[in-house]
C-alpha cells in the first residue's frame, strides 16, 4: 500500500518534470520559460523526494532528502530571480 | 550473449543521451553553448556512474566534471570574448582522413573491449581489495584503495595538482573580481556557503565507510569559494601570501610527512601500522581537502594574486607599456 | 554483462568523438573541450569493465583510479586554460 503510494507519487512528479521541459522547450520568452522550468520543477522534485522517502522507510533518509529539496528550492528561487534580472537590464539597454 | 531486458532499456537510453551530448557539444560552433552542453554531458555521466554502482564517482563527477570544470570554462569563456577568435579549417581531405580513422578506431577499440567483457574472467583484484578491507583501516572500499594500498597514485595526483596550480601561477594574473551582488544573491550565499562547508566536512568525515572523501570534499569547500567570488569577494575566501602557501602544501606535505614517519615504526614508507590507519588516514584527507580546494579556487582566480608579483615581473611590465 | 558492454561501447564512441573534434578544430577552448570529453569516455570503458552486474562485487580499484584520472584532468584543464589565456594576451600585446 505504502510501496503504490510512493510509486504514484514518484510518477507524479516525472509528469511535473515532463510538463516542465515541454514549457522549457515550447514557451515563447525567457521569463514564460523559467516560470514553468522553476515552479514545475520544484514541485515534481518534491513530489519525487516524498514518494522515494516514503519507499526508503527510514526518518535520516527523509531529512536529507528534504534538506536536498529546500537546497534545489534555494538554487531554482535564487538563480532564476538573477537570470530574470539580467535579463530584464539587458533588454532596457 | 547479449540478453536485452527490460533492464537494460534505461542503459541504452543513457547511452543514446550521452552519445548525443558529447556530439552536440562538439558540434557546436558557438563556444557558451558547447560548453553549457559539456556541463549537461558531466551531469549525465554522473548518472551513468551511480548506474554502474559507482557512487564515489557520480559525487566527484558531479562536483569537479560538471561543476567545477563547468566554472573554469565560463570563466574562460569571459577572457575569450572580445579578442579575435582564431580563423582557419582543417583541409576536406584532412577532414576525411580523421574521420576515417576515429571509425576504424572505434571499431578496433569496440571489438577488444567485446573481447574482454565475454573472456572468462581470471583472478580479479576486487577480491582482493575486500578481503584486506579490515586492515585498512576505513570500510569504504574505494578510500581504502585510494589512501592505503595505492597510496603512491595519491601522493602523486596530489603533486599533479599542485604542479598544475604552480604553472597556472606562473603564466596567469588574477583576473578582475566581481562587482557587490545584489541583496537576492547575498542571501543566497549567506546560507550556501556555510552549508556548502558543512557538506565537505560530512563529505570529508563519511568516506571512510561510505561514499564521499577527500576528492569530493575538497570540490564541494572549492565551489563555496567560487560561490564567494562571484558574490564580489575577491580572495574567495583564501587567505593572502605565505599562509595561501602553506595551504597549498598542506596536502602533499602532511601526507609526505606521515608516509616517511611510519618508516620509523616498520621501515616501509606509506605502510600505515594498522591500528592508527584509520586517524592517519582522516588526518592526510583533511589535510589534502584544504589543498585541493585553495588549488582549484586559485585556478578558478586566474593565476597569482596582486601581490605576488616579482620584482623581475613589474620590471617586464614596466617595458611593455612603455 | 550486456551493461557493461552498452557502457563500454559508448566509451570508446565518445572517446573518438573526443580525439576527433580534437583534431579537426583550431580553436584552443575547443580543443580542451574535445580533450575533456575524450577523458570521459575513457573513464566509462575504465569502470564498466569493473562493473560485473547488480549481484558480483563491483571492482573499487578503477573506480579510486577514475577518482584520481577526475582530478588531475581538472588540473590539467585549468593550466591549459591558463596557457590559452596567456596566449591570447600575448596575441593582442
Amino acid at each position: 500500500m505504502v510501496d503504490l503510494l510512493a510509486m504514484i507519487l514518484v510518477f507524479m512528479g516525472i509528469a511535473f518534470f515532463f510538463f516542465g521541459a515541454i514549457g522549457l522547450l515550447r514557451l515563447p520568452d525567457l521569463h514564460s520559460r523559467l516560470h514553468a522550468l522553476t515552479k514545475a520543477d520544484n514541485l515534481g522534485l518534491g513530489l519525487m523526494i516524498v514518494g522515494v522517502a516514503l519507499l526508503h522507510g527510514s526518518l535520516l533518509v527523509a531529512l536529507k532528502l528534504l534538506l536536498i529539496w529546500l537546497l534545489a528550492l534555494l538554487g531554482s528561487a535564487a538563480s532564476a530571480h538573477l537570470i530574470s534580472q539580467y535579463a530584464l537590464r539587458r533588454n532596457h539597454r | 550473449m547479449i540478453d536485452l531486458s527490460l533492464t537494460t532499456i534505461p542503459d541504452l537510453v543513457l547511452a543514446v543521451m550521452l552519445i548525443g551530448m558529447a556530439w552536440a557539444a562538439l558540434s557546436s560552433d558557438d563556444l557558451k553553448r558547447s560548453v553549457i552542453l559539456f556541463i549537461a554531458f558531466g551531469l549525465l555521466l554522473a548518472i551513468v556512474w551511480a548506474r554502474l554502482h559507482a557512487p564515489d564517482l557520480a559525487l566527484a563527477e558531479a562536483a569537479i566534471g560538471a561543476g567545477l570544470s563547468g566554472a573554469l570554462l565560463l570563466v574562460a569563456l569571459r577572457d575569450e570574448t572580445g579578442g579575435k577568435v582564431a580563423a582557419g579549417e582543417v583541409s576536406r581531405s584532412g577532414r576525411w582522413l580523421v574521420d576515417l580513422f576515429a571509425l576504424i578506431m572505434t571499431c578496433l577499440i569496440g571489438w577488444v573491449l567485446w573481447l574482454t567483457i565475454y573472456t572468462a574472467p581470471v583472478e580479479r583484484l576486487a577480491t582482493l581489495a575486500n578481503a584486506t578491507l579490515t586492515q585498512s583501516g576505513v570500510s569504504n572500499p574505494v578510500t581504502a584503495v585510494l589512501l592505503n594500498y595505492r597510496a603512491y597514485d595519491t601522493l602523486l595526483e596530489l603533486v599533479v595538482v599542485l604542479t598544475a596550480v604552480l604553472g597556472v601561477m606562473v603564466v596567469g594574473r588574477e583576473r578582475r573580481g566581481y562587482r557587490q551582488a545584489g541583496p537576492v544573491f547575498c542571501g543566497l550565499v549567506h546560507w550556501l556557503v556555510p552549508l556548502l562547508i558543512v557538506t565537505a566536512g560530512y563529505l570529508l568525515w563519511v568516506g571512510a565507510h561510505a561514499p564521499g572523501g577527500a576528492f569530493q570534499a575538497g570540490a564541494t569547500l572549492a565551489a563555496a569559494g567560487i560561490v564567494l567570488r562571484l558574490a564580489g569577494n575577491d580572495a574567495a575566501g583564501l587567505p593572502a601570501g605565505i599562509w595561501l602557501r602553506w595551504l597549498l602544501v598542506a596536502g602533499i606535505g602532511l601526507f609526505l610527512s606521515i608516509g616517511l614517519g611510519v618508516t620509523l615504526s616498520n621501515g616501509q614508507v606509506l605502510q600505515y601500522p594498522e591500528a592508527w590507519s584509520g586517524s592517519l588516514i582522516l588526518v592526510i584527507e583533511s589535510a589534502a581537502t584544504a589543498s585541493i580546494a585553495a588549488a582549484l579556487v586559485l585556478a578558478y582566480r586566474g593565476g597569482r594574486p596582486e601581490g605576488w608579483l616579482t620584482a623581475a615581473d613589474k620590471e617586464n611590465n614596466r617595458g611593455v607599456s612603455a | 554483462m550486456t551493461q557493461a558492454l552498452i557502457y563500454a561501447l559508448t566509451g570508446a564512441v565518445i572517446f573518438m568523438l573526443g580525439v576527433r573534434t580534437t583534431l579537426l578544430r583550431v580553436t584552443l577552448l575547443h580543443r580542451i573541450l574535445g580533450l575533456n570529453v575524450s577523458g570521459g569516455g575513457v573513464f566509462l570503458v575504465f569502470v564498466s569493465l569493473g562493473y560485473r552486474g547488480d549481484t558480483a562485487l563491483t571492482d573499487p580499484v578503477p573506480h579510486a583510479l577514475v577518482l584520481t584520472g577526475l582530478v588531475v584532468a581538472i588540473s590539467a584543464t585549468a593550466l591549459a586554460l591558463a596557457l590559452n589565456r596567456r596566449l591570447r594576451e600575448m596575441d593582442d600585446e
